[in-house]
């Protein structure tokens, strides 16, 4: 398939691998910051490739893993209202809150609604003219640009029973705190998807304050093999810097437009990320003109205090200085059949790959 | 008839006997039915009995490729056919939702009949239950089902003959099902030209029986997909299973719409497939064979039993690395049969 079949091409993919290869003698680890990029390397079993000196660690990429508990909790007690309808992706369905899921919450008879896209969300407010629509509105700089879209089309149309429950996030500050809390990374093979819409420029200072080279990578095996043999060359050659390795969909000024409609929909406040902690101007709240779709603000709600899972490490793994499997929990009490942590729960998460991805080598 | 199924066509009376001459005998049609009695009287034949049962709750009632009747009869056929049985008779249960369209119900049950005749097999007795709107979604169905098994093919089900050096062979493309019905639900962002793979395999399966020995396990990898069979398969088991991605037929569409929605095609159902395990002797005589009929003409040899790790399924992915395999956990796609 065009766009798939030639980046999972063996030839092309032996001719990297054995590129990478001949660097057997440097010692390196790098951090993707990406749930896709995770799943990925996972599925296709890409640390099997790379010599015993290079480390992959997973950061904080995936959505769902980072979004904290006093959120679900948040969204819990939305939907146990049971007069609004909860519209929300299917992955935040069974990520725990202190002491329930939505999943639970549906069982015991609230409207939660699995949706593809905001698209759809909208559509459940328009046929539902008498219901509160609730979307639940997470991701990176690759998905609100789209809720940004939905809000202003909710606004066009005045849905006045459409709002969002705001958990959206922005990469660079969360690279820039693990940078500057002494994570040891060599490299970062940085998310394709959010810099289809940031561009390259984003990552400049990391280079350049961290001493940290930034590789903009594709999700393919051949993408992901080529992303690291050019961090590889980047630490042999003592010149850290940002380079695109995605240049079939990330354009060096990333997609402007979007930028502008993000901007124009939301600002920055500091915001939790699970496993991080505050970080600064890391979260995107609905601006003051859109106040009447801040679920947020709007309803008002008792939301239990947040209790975090005994004995879930997925705060260190989310920040790469623990495996799954120092987890005590891992595979035991913790698997995808019931996940303790996020990191379990998701699709893209560390811990739900390792476990589904064992490696045979 | 009336246009909509209303709560006494289930209540024993005379409506609910009309349902059953206009409808259930009418296409059904066959002496055991038609007699009337409680329970159908079929003449005996020698060899093993295999009985089996499954219910079905798809989501959309019709989809490209079949519907819940052409799925319900053709699951139970397959589950007597994989087992190494030549299916004779089968029962049909329905659960109706009042206010259910007769029309509908009727397509449903014509689909069945002639299913079943194309698969040379009798639906000799059945149910109608119908309850209120709202409990329950539409129409529910549940077929069981009788087969013949001889003497010399009991190892099938069992897998006990299954030995390092076997080859695994799948009849066909991978995911199509899952992914057809899947993109007819209301709301799915994306139009596909999909056709679910849902067809009874008792004639393929009776071919590949029919001209040789030496198949030692066969299953349709239906819920949980190729990647949950073989993982029932190896489970307690002195061997293991290796499987090459690349060899793996799935086609572009279903690849496409597993990419952009996060699902992985060996986990993606199957009803129109089976997977075999058989002698190396034969792997190739098998698979020309499947080649020559309808329903295996894009059969592929996909993998092999293993000496060594016991009891688990290995990937060899298409970037040359390997992965273990485990069993579907959770719902990745719910009421798809």
């Amino acid at each position: 398939m065009k766009y798939i079949s030639e980046y999972r091409d063996r030839q092309v993919i032996d001719r990297l691998a054995g590129q990478i290869a001949s660097f057997r003698d440097t010692k390196a680890v790098f951090m993707e910051v990406c749930g896709t990029h995770t799943m990925s390397i996972h599925r296709f079993d890409i640390p099997s490739l790379l010599p015993a000196g290079l480390r992959l660690l997973s950061g904080p990429g995936c959505p769902v893993c980072v979004t904290p508990v006093g959120y679900m909790d948040h969204a819990i007690a939305l939907a146990r209202q049971g007069k609004h309808i909860i519209a929300t992706f299917g992955d935040l369905v069974r990520v725990p809150g202190s002491t329930s899921t939505l999943e639970k919450a549906r069982a015991e008879g609230a409207d939660v609604r699995t949706v593809y896209s905001i698209t759809e969300a909208l559509e459940l407010a328009r046929t539902h003219p008498g219901r509160k629509v609730i979307f639940l509105a997470i991701g990176f700089e690759t998905t609100a640009p789209a809720t940004a879209a939905g809000v202003l089309q909710a606004q066009k149309e005045q849905l006045r029973n459409f709002c969002i429950l705001s958990a959206h996030k922005v990469m660079p500050p969360a690279l820039e705190m693990l940078a500057s809390e002494g994570v040891k990374i060599d490299g970062y093979l940085c998310p394709g998807h959010v810099s289809v819409i940031t561009g390259e420029e984003i990552y400049r200072f990391i280079p350049r304050k961290y001493g940290v080279g930034c590789v903009i990578a594709g999700f393919e095996p051949a993408d992901i093999l080529l992303a690291i043999l050019l961090l590889l060359k980047q630490v042999t050659d003592g010149k850290p810097r940002v380079e695109n390795a995605y240049k079939r969909a990330v354009r060096k000024e990333g997609n402007p437009k979007a930028r502008e409609m993000m901007e124009s929909v939301f600002r920055p406040v500091d915001t939790e990320w699970r496993g991080l902690g505050m970080v600064k101007k890391s979260g995107l709240v609905l601006r003051e003109e859109f106040a009447s779709m801040d679920a947020a603000g709007q309803i008002r709600v008792m939301v239990e205090p947040p209790v975090e899972p005994q004995g879930c490490i997925c705060g260190q793994i989310l920040k790469g200085i623990a495996a799954p499997s120092d987890c005590p929990l891992f595979g035991k009490m913790c698997h995808p059949g019931n996940p303790v942590g996020a990191c379990m729960v998701s699709s893209e998460g560390t811990c739900q790959n390792a476990f589904k991805f064992q490696s045979d080598g | 008839m009336d246009e909509l199924i209303m709560m006494a066509h289930g209540s024993g009376g005379k409506k609910m006997h009309e349902l059953i001459r206009n409808l259930f005998v009418k296409y059904f049609r066959n002496p055991f039915l038609e007699s009337g009695g409680d329970a159908a009287v079929v003449p005996p034949e020698p060899g093993h009995i295999a009985f089996t049962t499954d219910s079905y709750v798809v989501d959309p009632l019709f989809f490209p490729g079949g519907d819940i009747g052409k799925l319900a009869v053709s699951g139970t056929i397959n589950d007597l056919a994989v087992s190494g049985a030549a299916p004779r008779y089968i029962s049909a249960g329905f659960i109706i939702e009042e206010g259910f369209p007769v029309k509908d119900l009727e397509s449903v049950v014509r689909s069945m009949a002639g299913t079943a005749k194309q698969a040379g097999v009798q639906i000799v007795a059945g149910d109608t239950k119908v309850v209120n709107k709202g409990k329950c979604d539409r129409l529910f169905v549940n077929t069981s089902g009788v087969g013949i098994i001889s003497e010399k093919h009991t190892h099938i089900a069992t897998a006990d003959h299954v030995k390092a050096g076997d080859q695994v062979i799948i009849s066909g493309y991978v995911g199509d099902h899952g992914m057809a019905v899947l993109s007819q639900r209301e709301g799915f962002p994306v139009k596909t030209g999909l056709k679910s793979d849902c067809t009874p395999l008792n004639d393929l399966i009776g071919k590949v029986l029919e001209r040789f020995d030496h198949v030692h396990f066969m299953r349709d990898p239906t819920r949980g997909g190729v990647a949950t069979a073989l993982c029932e398969l190896a489970e307690g088991r002195q061997f293991g299973v290796l499987i090459k991605e690349p060899a793996i037929p799935v086609r572009e569409e279903v690849m496409g719409l597993s990419e952009m929605f996060g699902f992985d095609p060996l986990y993606v159902p199957c009803e129109g497939r089976v997977l075999i395990v058989a002698d190396q002797s034969v792997s190739q005589g098998i698979l020309h064979t499947l080649h020559g009929h309808p329903d295996g003409e894009n059969a592929a040899v996909i993998g092999e039993i293993t000496t060594g790790n016991w009891g688990k399924v290995v990937l060899e992915t298409i970037a040359g690395g390997r992965r273990i395999i485990h069993m579907l956990t959770g719902e990745q796609l719910p009421r798809i049969c």
